[in-house]
């Protein structure tokens, strides 16, 4: 039986790659099946599972919690969200990076200027270049 | 024999650091080879993502999204990534010079300056430089989830999709090799269009539920892997910079430690030679 590629990756890691006969995957308008040479697809997913038959019956399945789809005839390829997705989780998350900034600029002492940091720094730099000359003598 | 113990006690202190260095430089070797598996592993999402993409944006040329499109920059917006821990040579301050350097050069063409930081060494270094800073993300860790970057990531993102900047930019160490680690500037936003690769034929997706909709998550995901790619690579780097000064501690302490011991002979010497004069001086004088 006809056999198509199945690669499974998410922005960690890759968590599948092989031949199957037939996939599943819950596709943002309904759940989808592809067969081998299946027409060039590019869709949404919906958090849930990806089945995917093997050759000799076996069946793989991977949560997703959602990303997307490729299928092109001869190999799909699903790009897998890392963690929990969400509009509003997203949202909380750039609120504690935000408020993350401003607990730092808060601590600051203000009268502390740049031309301090930047004095630190070349000292810094000259040290490293001191060190570079010792090793080198 | 005061001058002596005094040498000995050091040379024991000395040891006892070198035994640490020795140990942060077998630790960070073996950090080191787990988080370039970790780039690895994350190679392969950011390329399958850049070829649909040039796909995409090849085959729906009516939707120009706008993370592709040019503008006048105003106002960069620069994702500073930096390690959490110190005792790594030069990485993060050379990477802090370099983004200076170009900090002026922004200054003096009137460009203005947000900055999304990520890592402790970079947010405690931009708290005292006075810097714009709208998003923050420490404590990343050893081994980087996604999760932990997509607060920084959507502040960024947000930034530019409501046109407050013009153009991101993202600065890291390149993970060249263990022994070599180079700071680097990408522009993150808008990403250049690739032209290439003129296919053969004509085909094009089905798209569920639109080009539109599908380009826009890919977009977002896109950027993210990157970002996200770039912090692996720092912590990479991180490690290979900490394996290299660490050994050039323990390789110092080395020397210190035959120096010392010549020292600490001669001081013995010194104080026997002086003992035997003594007695042949007494002796005479009998």
């Amino acid at each position: 039986m006809a056999t198509i590629r199945l690669d499974v990756v998410s922005a960690e890691r890759e968590l599948f790659s092989g031949e199957c006969e037939m996939i599943f995957a819950p596709a943002s308008m309904g759940e989808v099946g592809i067969a081998p040479r299946h027409a060039p697809l590019l869709t949404t997913l919906k958090p849930g599972e990806v089945r995917a038959r093997l050759p000799g019956g076996e069946e793989e399945s991977f949560y997703v919690s959602g990303g997307i789809l490729e299928v092109q005839p001869h190999v799909v390829t699903v790009l897998s969200d890392t963690g929990q997705r969400a509009a509003d989780l997203d949202e909380a998350a750039a609120l504690e990076a935000q408020a993350a900034a401003e607990r730092a600029l808060a601590d600051k002492q203000s009268a502390i200027d740049e031309a301090r940091a930047r004095a630190e720094l070349i000292q810094a730099a000259a040290q490293l270049r001191a060190i570079r000359r010792q090793r080198g003598r | 024999m005061a001058g002596a113990r005094d040498i000995k006690n050091k040379i024991r202190s000395v040891q006892n650091t070198q035994k640490i260095t020795r140990a942060m430089e077998m630790v960070a070797a073996s950090k080191m080879r787990k988080a370039q598996d970790r780039m690895a592993a994350a190679r392969p999402y950011a390329e399958k993502m850049r070829n649909v993409i040039a796909h995409v944006s090849a085959a729906s040329l009516e939707y120009r999204h706008p993370f592709l499109v040019e503008r006048e920059m105003k106002r960069a917006g620069i994702i500073v990534v930096s390690s959490d821990r110190g005792l790594c040579g030069g990485l993060n301050n050379n990477l802090f010079r370099m983004l200076i350097r170009q900090m002026d050069e922004w200054r003096a063409q009137g460009v203005e300056q947000d900055f999304c930081i990520i890592g402790n060494k970079g947010a405690s270094f931009f708290a005292r430089f006075g810097v714009n800073l709208v998003g923050q993300a420490t404590h990343v860790g050893d081994a980087p989830a996604v999760d932990t970057l997509f607060g920084v990531i959507k502040v960024v993102l947000d930034a530019y999709t409501s046109g407050r900047v013009d153009r991101v930019f993202m600065i890291y160490n390149q993970f060249v090799n263990s022994m070599t680690q180079r700071p680097v500037i990408e522009q993150l936003l808008p990403r250049e269009s690739s032209q290439e690769e003129e296919v053969g034929h004509y085909w094009d997706y089905i798209y569920e539920p639109d080009s539109k909709a599908v380009l826009d998550i890919m977009m977002t995901r896109y950027i993210e892997s990157l970002i996200y790619q770039a912090v692996v690579e720092n912590a990479a780097s991180e490690q290979a910079a900490r394996m290299v000064a660490m050994k050039a501690a323990s390789d110092n302490a080395g020397g210190l430690i035959d120096e010392l011991v010549l020292a600490y002979n001669k001081a013995r010497q010194a104080s026997i030679t002086q003992e035997l004069s003594e007695i042949v001086g007494g002796a005479a004088a009998l």
